[in-house]
């Protein structure tokens, strides 16, 4: 990995840790507004089928927390388990493609009627 | 007078604690007690000082499981039960009893591209450099190192990437990146980014607990995280 790459993606889980702070606490307060009184699965499907801004707020928290999480993974292999490399790289780009494959999933499954 | 019951580092990486018996004295230092037991004790026992009043770097040791200056650290301020362990510096090689071998050490400093870079000659004007501005505010705040490695020793990082450069040469790096009179810092900077420079550093901070002078090698290291941006997103960072 060049400097440049290496400096890229320290970057990276930098600005998507700004979004994630935002996604995670509106995401957070939204629960709490909602589940007031109780809360049905079709109360949820009804407020987020067939809405774009939910669909687009989701889809956008998806794919920071897979770059996000990838990112720290790939640190964390590096210094505990001294697992760096193209072997390494290969493993943490998967998970992100698999937490972004599996999170934009649901995300479509509440969000398209 | 009391004893002070010691256990000193002997032999390789390998080797094993040795127990002895050392008088207690007012005002006596951590180096003062390895000096007792060389000199009265045991003569085998290897260990590495010079200057004896902070200046030279070359007497820092684990004490108590930390690393510090033994020529400054006194003994009532580390071993209050009577009890003092003293090994050589973690994370570098030991060559034999308190002696670690510096070498890798250094070498980073020079990775880190920690050699002055000139961008003048002895004929022209000397560089005016306000005493005030912000850049040579951030160079004396880290210029006093003396390059004895306890926040190397301190730091985890160290200990999990080996290649990772440290806090003193990092450090060093900064002063330089806020060297007006050096022409260094495209290679600098890249030198010092990525996974073996300053974006691996946590922020842990015992570089800046430990550093017996009181310098904030995390400051430091803060500054290059800023200062690579041109690396990360510049023209020239390849």
């Amino acid at each position: 990995m060049s400097a440049r790459l290496e400096a890229r993606l320290w970057w990276a889980q930098r600005a998507t840790a700004v979004f994630l702070a935002f996604f995670v606490a509106v995401h957070l307060a939204t629960i709490v507004y909602a589940v007031r009184g109780g809360l049905s699965a079709a109360q949820v499907l009804a407020r987020t089928q067939g809405s774009v801004a939910w669909g687009l707020f989701y889809a956008v928290f998806v794919l920071a927390a897979s770059l996000h999480a990838a990112i720290g993974l790939r640190t964390i292999a590096g210094e505990w388990l001294s697992w760096r490399g193209a072997s390494a790289n290969a493993a943490v780009g998967f998970v992100a493609l698999a937490l972004a494959a599996l999170g934009l999933r649901a995300v479509a499954a509440v969000v398209l009627a | 007078m009391t004893n002070l019951r010691v256990r000193a580092w002997r032999g390789g990486a390998d080797g094993r604690f040795q127990e002895f018996d050392v008088p207690r004295r007012e005002s006596q230092t951590v180096l003062d007690v390895v000096t007792h037991i060389q000199r009265h004790i045991d003569p085998s026992l290897a260990y590495r000082f010079a200057c004896r009043v902070g200046m030279c770097g070359s007497c820092a040791m684990t004490v108590n499981g930390k690393p510090r200056w033994t020529c400054r650290t006194h003994v009532d301020k580390v071993a209050k039960d009577g009890k003092l362990e003293v090994a050589p510096l973690a994370n570098l090689p030991v060559i034999r009893d308190l002696v670690a071998d510096m070498r890798e050490f250094f070498d980073k400093w020079a990775r880190a591209r920690g050699q002055f870079t000139p961008t003048s000659t002895r004929t022209d004007e000397f560089a005016r450099v306000e005493p005030s501005s912000p850049a040579r505010r951030e160079a004396d705040a880290g210029i006093e190192c003396i390059g004895c490695a306890v926040c190397y020793a301190a730091c985890d990082v160290v200990s999990w990437n080996p290649e990772y450069l440290g806090p003193a040469a990092l450090n060093r790096a900064w002063t330089l990146v806020n060297d007006a009179r050096d022409g260094g810092n495209a290679q600098r900077l890249l030198a010092v980014a990525g996974d073996a420079g300053c974006h691996s550093c946590h922020t842990m901070m015992s570089c800046t607990e430990l550093c017996p002078k009181q310098l904030s090698p995390a400051r430091s290291i803060a500054g290059l995280k800023r200062a690579t941006r041109s690396v990360a997103f510049g023209a020239d960072g390849e």
